[in-house]
């Protein structure tokens, strides 16, 4: 029995470290809360709590009252089972005979019962208030439509008012309050679930087939912000990546003069345009002007307006577009893109041609 | 440590439950946690079938439905006979209950052939097929399941191995025959009468 | 036990005299209903997968170690993510909890074996071919010149990608099948304990005088009666689809993706309590044994268990808040989540208040628990975050979500298995654990854990999606991986530690005797390891805690106990 207690002390030294990791825990929660919210605008880390729009900031408003309360009660629960460690440790100077036996009390019982009941009221009844303002915000007449249908391993924009079909990057305008703007998503899926996320604009939303969702964002700052798909979705559900550029409303109406051109038909690339037309490309891809109407894949019409191929995988370089095309495995194992064994110089003639869709 | 040994202490009179109905209850509570999620699955689909026959083309099985719902009264006899040892008695009626069931049993056969070959409706026609099928054919195979447990005893029976004490296992087991009937009237509403 | 002159062996004890023996002890093994063996099969079995399981996590974080890494390919990760969930859920989890419960509830309530000796055999044979027909799925989901591909759809298999067009190949197959073979042998385990706990008690071993632990496992079979069972319907309908062409899940023919998901979440989530509640139990044994005193509140932490039973049965959708339900559903489903913290808070203080005034001694046992303890508060606390609906639009299938639920899973379940381990070894094997392999162990996993758990709630607020096997380098998740990790691999030797001081402690750990924690219920009473018959009279008892009242003559239990 001696023995034991030996060791039994150095083990009530150790135990410091239980508190102090969980305080850590704590302090990186808070940090991470209020340092990022200061921060304002977009970011290439998508954080939670760098919210850009009304529905993100009414969720980051609800995180942060939920993190207090459940911070005061953390403090307070590990504050008592640690110290309540240490109190009662054994010790060698401990009488030989058992503590006092409680067997329990019907008091103490209704304490912890009902105060924890009244903190549930609370955080419910915050809870609902944006749960409700947020999921059920009417839509004004001004907002902006797009609809996103989620495929293997890609998201498809269109814009069913202003004519513009695009892949993988989505364009809305800024909204503010002296000109509200804000774009409504009507979210369907070509094939498996999958999961709109931009933790910056909004929280996520699944696009699942037979089920049209809805989210709405009005952001009002202007840049690049990152998501990418929340909803395991298959092989390269890693690689369909999001990107969202919030325009001003200059940017914005430039944008889409810009997309609603039909292709541009550059004479001096005929030789890639007619092999991409009398390949496959077009039983997939659709080149608004040209024979190509494929719908399986992303529309080409201005992929050169696009920062990226492949939803995310790689830049939208040449080179990129060369190797992409000689076998998206390059990039992307588990695409339904397939190599297409084209020669170097075929491959070489259709980036060309590719390379002009501005 | 000092050694310790198994406590005694004073008599006192102790009954407990028996471990085959509380086995049963357990059973069934489980197999009707299964039929629920497929009765769900059943009033979910309801009109939703894009092509094909819909539940009109159904009959509603009245002769087949009196002849299961009687063998829960049969068996009833049977129990309460053999709690009194009247073998005769038992034999016949656990016989009769039997008899019913695979008389519901031919009458489902006789419904699938109709469906089958005459409306054309198989489990891969439609979602109504899928899930009719589905339905009530678990629940059929309930009855086989059933009438091969009400067969063994017969067998028993029929040999003279089964006698009064064996009262408590044969009420367990028609526990599990009550509920295959009560299954069937939520079936029957659900499919004959509401989604019709 | 007194009378006991000669030592029984440990069940692990190998014949050293010829083969024939050798074989007869093998025979035993496989033909045994004693409820002692069948629950050593069990825990052997799923700590076999524990390894297995534990492997495919290392090889998870190896790849996530950095961005873009190439160590496995994409199918293979999503494989290694899919078995690790399966294996980790039904055949560590489940089996080890029913294993423990199946060696401790007959012992616990003074019986002599299950009430279903051979269903009891039945059942974990069914469970252990469940086990191993998903791993052949390896072999057999493509065929010999296919091996190597195992299920890939998530250990939640939305539909609609398990349809065969997404999934060709039968690998999807083994997995609804396997999880229907051994949810029936999960479910015949469940009848077998509630039959056994209602029908089998000794004399005066009322239900308000059964050890927690035992009430527990109780509460547990019967969610699990309709826990299994809707999953097992589910995989029924899956398996119709992909075999006999039916239609529940295409959505060409106007099938429900959405349906899949509530079928899924219906078993889903009870099934986190039919995991925790016996760790819960666990608990409950340990707690009280090294703070030297009874349960504080013991109606309560039984009424409290059957709340939580009750209410877990209406909280599935709070999976489901990102799937577009309509506000009201979302409200409700978000009310409901909360309403549980607060039985599950009411266990928390009992246990809380069992230590307060006690006298605790840190053995091994003690140290798993009470880790335990501090770790649950953060994972309901955790949890109270993700039921706030719209805060779940963000954090939900995020990294948060897979801190919170292995927060639950190994910070509450694996600590309190662990905890098990330690504790009933010696009553198992007739030997004591080493205490300082088993500190070594404690620390290290201590540490592990939180150095892998406590980033990932960070990473996933900074927006890291679960299921992705690679990230881009940009996003500011390089570091917290790279420490994410680490602590796998620290977890990783903890759990080697464990297993070496299983097999070494078997051979030369300290001589148990029958009591060696001064512990207070029905299976210190009997030798370790227990003869076949448990005990050689039937015991009799007048309260909760019948070895107290024996050792404590002039002071027993009875006289305060209502």
């Amino acid at each position: 029995m001696a023995q034991t207690i030996g060791k039994l002390q150095i083990m009530q030294h150790q135990s410091g470290p239980i508190s102090i990791r969980s305080g850590l825990l704590l302090a990186i929660f808070l940090l991470t809360g209020a340092c990022t919210a200061w921060a304002d605008g977009p970011s290439a880390i998508p954080n939670i709590f760098a919210p850009s729009t009304t529905p993100a900031y009414e969720i980051y408003y609800l995180a942060l009252f939920v993190l207090t309360i459940t911070g005061v009660i953390f403090v307070v629960v590990e504050g008592l089972i640690v110290f309540a460690i240490f109190k009662f440790r054994e010790r060698r100077s401990d009488p030989r005979h058992e503590p006092a036996q409680v067997y329990g009390s019907t008091q103490v019982e209704l304490a912890w019962t009902v105060i924890p009941v009244i903190i549930v009221v609370v955080l419910f009844l915050t809870t609902a208030r944006i749960l409700f303002a947020v999921q059920d915000e009417p839509e004004p007449k001004s907002a902006l439509n797009v609809t996103v249908v989620g495929h293997q391993f890609w998201w498809e924009f269109r814009y069913p008012s202003l004519g513009i079909v695009t892949a993988n990057e989505l364009h809305i305008p800024t909204s503010t309050e002296d000109r509200p703007d804000p774009t409504f998503l009507r979210l369907l899926s070509a094939d498996v679930d999958h999961s709109f996320w931009v933790p910056q604009l909004a929280g996520k939303t699944d696009l699942i087939p037979n089920h049209p969702n809805g989210m709405w964002m009005d952001p009002n700052t202007p840049g690049l912000y990152y998501g990418q798909c929340a909803q395991f979705c298959g092989v390269e559900h890693a690689k369909m990546l999001l990107r969202v550029y919030v325009d001003t409303p200059d940017q914005f109406a430039a944008w889409v003069k810009n997309q609603q051109q039909p292709a541009v038909d550059a004479p001096d690339v005929a030789a890639g345009r007619r092999i991409f037309m009398t390949e496959a490309c077009v039983n997939c891809h659709a080149i608004r002007g040209t024979e190509a109407q494929g719908t399986y894949g992303p529309d080409l019409t201005h992929l050169m307006s696009r920062a990226t191929i492949a939803a995310g995988a790689a830049d939208n370089t040449p080179q990129n577009l060369y190797l992409w095309i000689q076998d998206p495995d390059n990039f992307k194992p588990g695409s339904h893109m397939p190599a297409m064994l084209l020669s170097d110089q075929q491959i070489k003639q259709v980036v060309a041609y590719l390379t002009t869709l501005h | 440590m000092t050694t310790t040994s198994v406590p005694i202490f004073a008599d006192e009179s102790w009954r407990l439950p028996s471990r085959g109905t509380v086995a049963m209850l357990s059973l069934i509570i489980g197999e009707s946690a299964i039929f629920t999620i497929f009765v769900v699955a059943y009033i979910y689909y309801i009109g939703r079938s894009v092509s094909g026959p819909t539940p009109k083309i159904l009959d509603i099985p009245i002769f087949m439905t009196v002849c299961l719902l009687s063998s829960s009264f049969t068996i009833m006899v049977a129990e309460h006979a053999i709690d009194h040892g009247r073998m005769a008695l038992f034999t016949a009626f656990w016989a009769l209950t039997m008899l019913l069931g695979i008389i519901f049993l031919g009458g489902t056969a006789l419904e699938w052939r109709h469906l089958i070959y005459i409306d054309h409706l198989t489990i891969r026609t439609n979602l109504f097929g899928t899930t009719f099928y589905s339905l009530v054919g678990l629940h059929a195979t309930h009855v086989i399941v059933g009438l091969m447990m009400l067969s063994i005893v017969l067998v028993f029976t029929l040999l003279g191995r089964i006698n009064q004490s064996h009262a408590e296992r044969i009420k367990v087991l028609a526990l599990y025959w009550h509920f295959v009937d009560a299954v069937w009237v939520v079936v029957f509403t659900v499919v004959y009468i509401v989604g019709r | 036990m007194a009378d006991q002159t000669l030592p029984i062996p440990s069940p692990f004890e190998v014949p050293q005299t010829g083969t024939a023996a050798f074989l007869e002890w093998l025979h035993d093994w496989f033909v045994t209903v004693d409820h002692k063996k069948l629950g050593i099969l069990y825990v052997v079995y799923s700590l076999f997968f524990l390894l297995v399981g534990g492997f495919e996590a290392m090889c998870i974080r190896i790849q996530l170690i950095i961005p873009h890494n190439t160590f496995v390919t994409p199918e293979v990760y999503d494989e290694l993510f899919t078995m690790h969930g399966t294996t980790m859920v039904f055949l560590v989890g489940m089996p080890i909890l029913f294993g423990v419960a199946n060696y401790l509830v007959p012992l616990m309530i003074g019986a002599r074996d299950m009430a279903y000796p051979r269903l009891n055999a039945f059942s974990f044979w069914l469970t252990a071919f469940g086990g191993l027909l998903l791993y052949f799925s390896i072999i057999g989901g493509f065929g010999l010149y296919g091996m190597g591909s195992a299920p890939d759809i998530g250990w939640f298999a939305y539909a609609p990608l398990t349809a065969k067009a997404f999934t060709p190949g039968h690998n999807t197959d083994y997995w609804a099948l396997a999880l229907i073979v051994s949810g029936f042998g999960t479910l015949g385990t469940a009848i077998n304990i509630i039959a056994t706990t209602i029908s089998m008690r000794c004399k005066g071993m009322t239900l308000l005088r059964m050890p927690l632990f035992v009430w527990l496992m109780l509460i547990v079979s019967v969610l699990t009666l309709v826990t299994i069972t809707p999953l097992t319907a589910a995989q029924v309908m899956l398996l119709i689809d992909r075999y006999l062409g039916g239609h529940f899940f295409d959505i060409r023919a106007g099938g429900s993706a959405l349906i899949w998901i509530h079928f899924f979440w219906i078993f889903g989530h009870p099934e986190v309590y039919v995991l925790v509640l016996p760790a819960f139990g666990i608990a409950s044994e340990i707690i009280p044994v090294f703070s030297r005193k009874p349960i504080f509140g013991y109606s309560a932490m039984v009424a409290a268990t059957v709340a939580i039973m009750f209410i877990s049965l209406g909280v599935w959708a709070h999976h489901m808040f990102t799937v577009g339900m309509t506000s009201v559903g979302n409200a409700f489903f978000a009310l409901s989540t909360m309403i549980i913290s607060v039985p599950t808070g009411i266990k928390v203080f009992n246990w809380l208040a069992t230590i307060w005034g006690g006298r605790i001694r840190f053995a091994t046992p003690m140290l798993f628990a009470l880790a335990f303890l501090v770790q649950f508060v953060i994972a309901g606390l955790t949890g109270i975050m993700l039921s706030a609906a719209p805060w779940d639009w963000q954090l939900h299938n995020s990294y948060f979500v897979i801190a919170h639920f292995h927060y639950v899973l190994v910070g509450a379940i694996v600590f309190n298995i662990f905890a098990a381990i330690y504790y009933w070894y010696p009553k198992v094997t007739g030997r004591m654990l080493s205490e300082t392999l088993g500190k070594w162990h404690f620390w290290l996993f201590f540490i592990g854990f939180h150095l892998t758990f406590d980033p990932m709630h960070v990473v996933g607020i900074l927006g890291m999606p679960r299921s992705i096997y690679t990230y881009e380098p940009n996003r500011g998740w390089n570091t917290l991986n790279m420490v994410i990790s680490i602590g796998a691999f620290i977890q990783g030797i903890a759990v080697l530690i464990l297993v070496w001081n299983m097999i070494r402690s078997h051979r030369s750990g300290e001589m148990a005797g029958n009591d060696p924690w001064d512990a207070w219920t029905l299976e210190w009473a009997t030798s370790s390891p227990p003869p076949s018959y448990n005990f050689a009279t039937d015991p009799v008892v007048r309260s909760r805690r019948p070895l107290w009242d024996l050792k404590h003559p002039n002071d027993p239990d009875w006289k305060y106990e209502p």
